[in-house]
């Protein structure tokens, strides 16, 4: 049976992690590949890295990073972060990386996705979206949750999913930080309208949000950060209470 | 030894070759015939779209060598569905090295299934050392109805082939390059063939 995802999410700057990270074991925390071999070896399930360097070469940097990535972690990971172009997305899955996350430009350009997807295959394009809830109706944002758009979530993801993205990463900007759990009920909602997986993402706090998100939230993947980073919850123990709770998990 | 990973502009080859440098062996990526030929363990890999990808292989006259080789080959996701009879994906014909053929998962189900499943009825060299109903990563909406080939099986909505094996060739339509240290004991495996 196919088991659930958990997937730690590391913010990259310029080559190097940026959110404080609290491995005590961590020659380097700043070095993004010697923290993604942790967690592969603690059972993380996949990995995403979103790139949010903004210089000249940023380009370089992250492809440098793929590879670095690729050649010493064998689980798979994703790369996101001010994708725009075809030409992005050949050289990152050709450095390595498994599949590529677009936010904003397939949000701009919504026509990228088809591109992408009949290049590549559907298999390895991930769609993100940050949304949030406006006057009870969940409304697309832009530029990490600042910029609001007139575009509905649900009719965004049946879109997406309508032009070949594989996946969707699903943030909820009114959840993401709050550590009060996920979005559940507009994850489950997006569950039923579309036939692609989705991973949860903000509001992890507990493990037992996990498991609400797989449940409730009808979630194929979870997606964390700090809760991670700061050894709040360990891979190993995450998993293992998700099997007593009777969710199916590699382990 | 000489392993060659078949370079037909399919996909993710780079990953491949990782995994295999972390076994300590250093693969060639080749479209040559001569230099595949030549080799003593040949990997077919392939990610993307079925006919697309069997076009190249026309181009480059690979669909011909391919199924000559002697030597044993690993095709890998597309690289296995490619060794099957035919796909529906793009209506493609395949190699016929496997007597099966290549359908898409049904709507009951999230596709393309993405992540972790287990593979079981393992019955190869190919899995020593592998237990029964060891996690291995996939990513595919199409899949390799049973056949008697088949040497495991794994089920996501219906049971299908996750792996099948005829002679000197084997197919595995999960990721072994990306499945941790079971997928690279697989690797190791089928470069002991």
């Amino acid at each position: 049976m196919l088991t659930k995802r958990i997937i730690p999410c590391l913010d990259i700057k310029n080559g190097r992690t940026v959110k404080g990270v609290n491995f005590v074991n961590l020659r380097d925390a700043g070095d993004p590949v010697e923290l993604a071999k942790i967690y592969a070896d603690e059972g993380a399930d996949e990995l995403v890295f979103l790139d949010i360097s903004a210089t000249e070469e940023r380009r370089k940097t992250l492809q440098k990073l793929v590879l670095d990535v690729a050649s010493q972690v064998d689980i798979p990971f994703t790369v996101g972060g001010g994708i725009s172009a075809v030409a992005d997305v050949d050289r990152l899955l050709k450095a390595g990386a498994d599949k590529v996350s677009i936010n904003s430009a397939a949000v701009k350009r919504p026509e990228l996705i088809n591109e992408l997807a009949s290049k590549f295959g559907n298999q390895c394009i991930v769609v993100a979206i940050d949304a949030k809830q406006i006057d009870g109706e969940w409304i697309v944002h832009l530029v990490g949750g600042k910029m609001p758009t007139d575009i509905k979530l649900f009719d965004w993801a049946k879109e997406v999913e309508q032009r070949g993205a594989g996946e969707i990463l699903f943030t909820s900007m009114d959840n993401d930080g709050t550590k009060d759990g996920f979005a559940n009920e507009a994850l489950a909602k997006l569950s039923e309208i579309v036939n692609i997986p989705i991973i949860a993402s903000g509001g992890a706090g507990n493990m037992q949000h996990f498991t609400d998100t797989f449940v409730a939230g009808k979630a194929d993947a979870a997606l964390a950060a700090s809760v991670f980073h700061f050894k709040e919850i360990g891979i190993p123990e995450l998993k293992q209470n998700l099997k007593e709770n009777g969710i199916n998990v590699r382990l | 030894m000489k392993t060659v990973i078949i370079n037909y502009g399919a996909g993710n080859i780079q990953s491949i070759k990782f995994a295999l440098q972390r076994l300590g062996v250093e693969a060639v990526l080749s479209n040559n015939v001569e230099e595949i030929r030549n080799a003593d363990k040949v990997i077919f890999p392939g990610v993307g779209e079925a006919s697309s990808a069997m076009k190249k292989l026309r181009e480059s006259k690979l669909d011909r060598v391919i199924p000559t080789l002697t030597q044993p080959v690993l095709g890998i996701c597309l690289g296995m569905q490619l060794m099957c009879n035919a796909s529906e994906e793009g209506n493609t014909k395949g190699l016929g090295i496997f007597d099966t053929d290549v359908v898409r998962f049904s709507e009951n189900v999230k596709v393309p299934q993405i992540g972790w499943n287990t593979i079981q009825n393992l019955e190869s060299p190919l899995f020593n050392d592998v237990r029964e109903n060891e996690y291995m990563y996939l990513v595919h909406s199409y899949y390799a109805e049973k056949s008697s080939e088949m040497i495991a099986e794994s089920e996501y909505d219906i049971k299908y082939a996750s792996a099948l094996q005829k002679n000197n060739f084997y197919g595995v339509q999960f990721h072994p390059e990306k499945s941790s240290k079971a997928g690279s004991k697989i690797l190791e495996n089928f470069l002991k063939l």
